[in-house]
């Protein structure tokens, strides 16, 4: 090794240290450490105390934890998609070259800054079931959709069937307060926020070669048919991108629940994984639960992150690769 | 030709009112929350809805500040606001300092190692943050720094990945002669990095500090694990308290407590908006 090469190493190490101390406390003693308590019993307050296999048996019968597995999954299918693709389309209407792309940017971008306790407080306040200003605004027009389809229903019944048909009266749901709600109403929030996706998506739009869009105009492609087999492929590594991410995202999901509904209420229906996990670790002291918990959801981060790419080798195109 | 341009034009009428349609929806949670919060408290409540308030209750904001501070003898909105501030300060300082450190190893020397740790560190932001949870606070026990802001401050003066990342691929657009020329000068690494590198990344910089104070700004579960005292909760903690706090809720208060939360965030946006729209197209692009 000569004396520059020697010097340069000695001073990258240096530079470097800081990361290579916090990379080691921070994240590979963790990371070690959780694996070893998720085999043991674990309070914090005592030494834990190997128990094998235990922890995970006893996921395996835990209703609550298969419970909080369906939630979040369920909650993750609704969520992503709706996310991902209203995220696509924001960025496709701000790629189409219209005057005032930056303000119509701005607008949709800054839900995104909101934090996430305000998010969830605001939301609170405008899903509410007496007083939500989101059921003011859909009554009417679900009343006017009811009076519509009445008509069709009272022509129905001057049918001699045996069956008449009952008079519609279409209300804005119990967002909040129904099983069957909560989580739609968490989808809806998360439609609002979906700013960083759409940014990421446009950054990518504006990358796409107008060559390519050209070529196809003169082939005679129609708007539709140039989106969706010049620019869908073209970025499709970015869709990749952000469905990795909301993935991650999604099945993590903690503070949102946690303000806007108090113990997973409605019915249990929006106590989801991180929360029991915070729950086991946190209120009940059962730390090494809670390990095994995390190291669950790890590997099932990990398989649906390798399950969407080998799903989507085939159809993610990268450009010069 | 003339029909290709006349679908054209519809094409983009259409895209133009999609575009106002869905900006008034995205806004109107915002001017919702605005209003409830310079109402007056019946005004909240009634059907049909109050869109403009009869009465502008600019006291509202005050009184959101000063609640509670009767019972408390102090007033917990700025007690919270300070305790956030002063952690955005630590956090954001420590980012900067401590991950430009390192992402000019990774980007501009040449050690051993040094491309299997980067790939490494990349692979790092995979792991949950629920896995560290537990052995990061036990550590953190031991350390006896339960209900202090250390276990919030710390950690950042080491480096974080996603940040050394977006700094090392802005480090590596520089010119390298840049260096060689500082080198045969006689410059040292340090000088290198202080005197040529860090005045021309002053951009990058900016972007990772502004991602720092969002992560502070935004943070609920890091102070809610560790913050037990009630003085020493940041102002996302301090929302919740503040709110369950209330039976029968004051909405119109909460709301312009609220308010004064996001009120910092999206002016700050705006004064950094380039910045920050191509920090985040930096994270989709390069990956």
């Amino acid at each position: 090794m000569t004396l520059i090469t020697r010097q340069q190493a000695r001073a990258g190490f240096a530079f470097a240290s800081p990361w290579l101390v916090g990379f080691c406390v921070f994240l590979a003693y963790p990371v070690l450490a959780s694996i070893y308590f998720s085999f043991c019993d674990y309070s914090v307050l005592k030494a834990p105390v190997f128990i094998g296999a235990d922890n995970y048996k006893e996921l395996w019968g835990d209703e609550v934890f298969w419970t909080a597995i369906k939630n979040t999954l369920v909650y993750a299918a609704m969520a992503l998609p709706t996310g991902m693709l209203t995220a696509l389309i924001l960025a496709m209407l701000l790629n189409a070259k219209v005057k005032g792309m930056p303000f119509f940017r701005t607008i949709f971008f800054i839900p995104a800054l909101v934090p996430q306790v305000s998010l969830a407080v605001l939301w609170l306040w405008i899903l509410n079931g007496e007083h939500g200003i989101l059921n003011n605004l859909l009554n009417p027009i679900l009343h006017g959709v009811s009076r519509v389809g009445n008509l069709g229903v009272t022509v129905l019944n001057l049918v001699p069937f045996h069956h008449t048909y009952d008079m519609l009266d279409l209300q804005g749901p119990n967002w909040l307060g129904s099983p069957a709600w909560s989580k739609p109403s968490m989808v809806v929030l998360g439609v609002w926020g979906v700013g960083n996706a759409m940014l990421i998506y446009l950054a990518s739009l504006q990358d796409v070669p107008t060559e390519l869009v050209e070529a196809a105009d003169l082939d005679g492609a129609s708007s539709w048919q140039k989106t969706l087999n010049v620019t869908i492929p073209m970025i499709s590594p970015v869709i990749l991108f952000n469905m990795i991410m909301g993935i991650i995202g999604t099945l993590q999901v903690f503070t949102v629940p946690y303000i806007m509904f108090p113990n997973g209420d409605p019915a249990r229906s929006t106590y989801f994984y991180t929360e029991y996990l915070y729950d086991n670790a946190f209120k009940y002291h059962r730390m090494g639960y809670a390990s095994a918990m995390g190291w669950i959801l790890f590997v099932m981060i990990l398989i649906l992150t390798f399950v969407s790419i080998r799903f989507s080798e085939r159809h993610v195109h990268y450009q010069g690769g | 030709m003339k029909s290709h341009e006349r679908t054209l034009t519809v094409n983009r009428a259409f895209v133009f009112a999609a575009l106002i349609v869905l900006s008034l929806v995205f806004a109107f949670p915002f001017l919702w929350i605005l209003s409830t919060a310079l109402k007056p408290l019946d005004e909240t409540m009634r059907d049909p809805p109050v869109w403009i308030p009869t009465k502008f209750m600019w006291g509202n904001f005050w009184d959101a500040i000063k609640y509670g501070s009767e019972t408390l003898h102090y007033i917990p909105f700025l007690v919270y606001a300070m305790n956030t501030v002063l952690l955005c300060v630590l956090v954001v300082a420590g980012t900067v300092a401590s991950n430009s450190l390192v992402a000019y190893s990774f980007a501009r020397l040449r050690w051993p190692g040094r491309d299997f740790a980067f790939a490494v560190t990349l692979a790092t932001m995979m792991v949950p943050f629920p896995v560290l949870m537990v052995p990061t606070f036990a550590l953190f026990r031991w350390l006896d720094w339960i209900g202090t802001y250390r276990p919030l401050w710390v950690p950042a003066w080491f480096g974080s990945a996603f940040s050394i990342f977006l700094l090392r691929q802005f480090f590596r657009t520089l010119p390298f002669e840049l260096s060689e020329a500082a080198k045969i000068d006689g410059a040292s690494e340090w000088r290198i990095f202080r005197d040529v590198i860090i005045p021309l990344s002053k951009p990058a910089m900016a972007v990772v500090a502004l991602f720092a104070f969002m992560g502070v700004w935004n943070d609920f579960l890091g102070p809610l694990i560790y913050l037990l005292d009630q003085k020493m909760f940041t102002l996302s903690l301090g929302l919740q308290f503040y709110q369950s706090q209330n039976g029968g809720t004051t909405w119109n208060l909460l709301m312009a407590a609220s308010t004064i939360v996001i009120a910092p965030v999206i002016i700050l946006f705006f004064f950094t908006q380039r910045l920050f729209i191509q920090g985040i197209a930096l994270t989709g692009l390069k990956g």
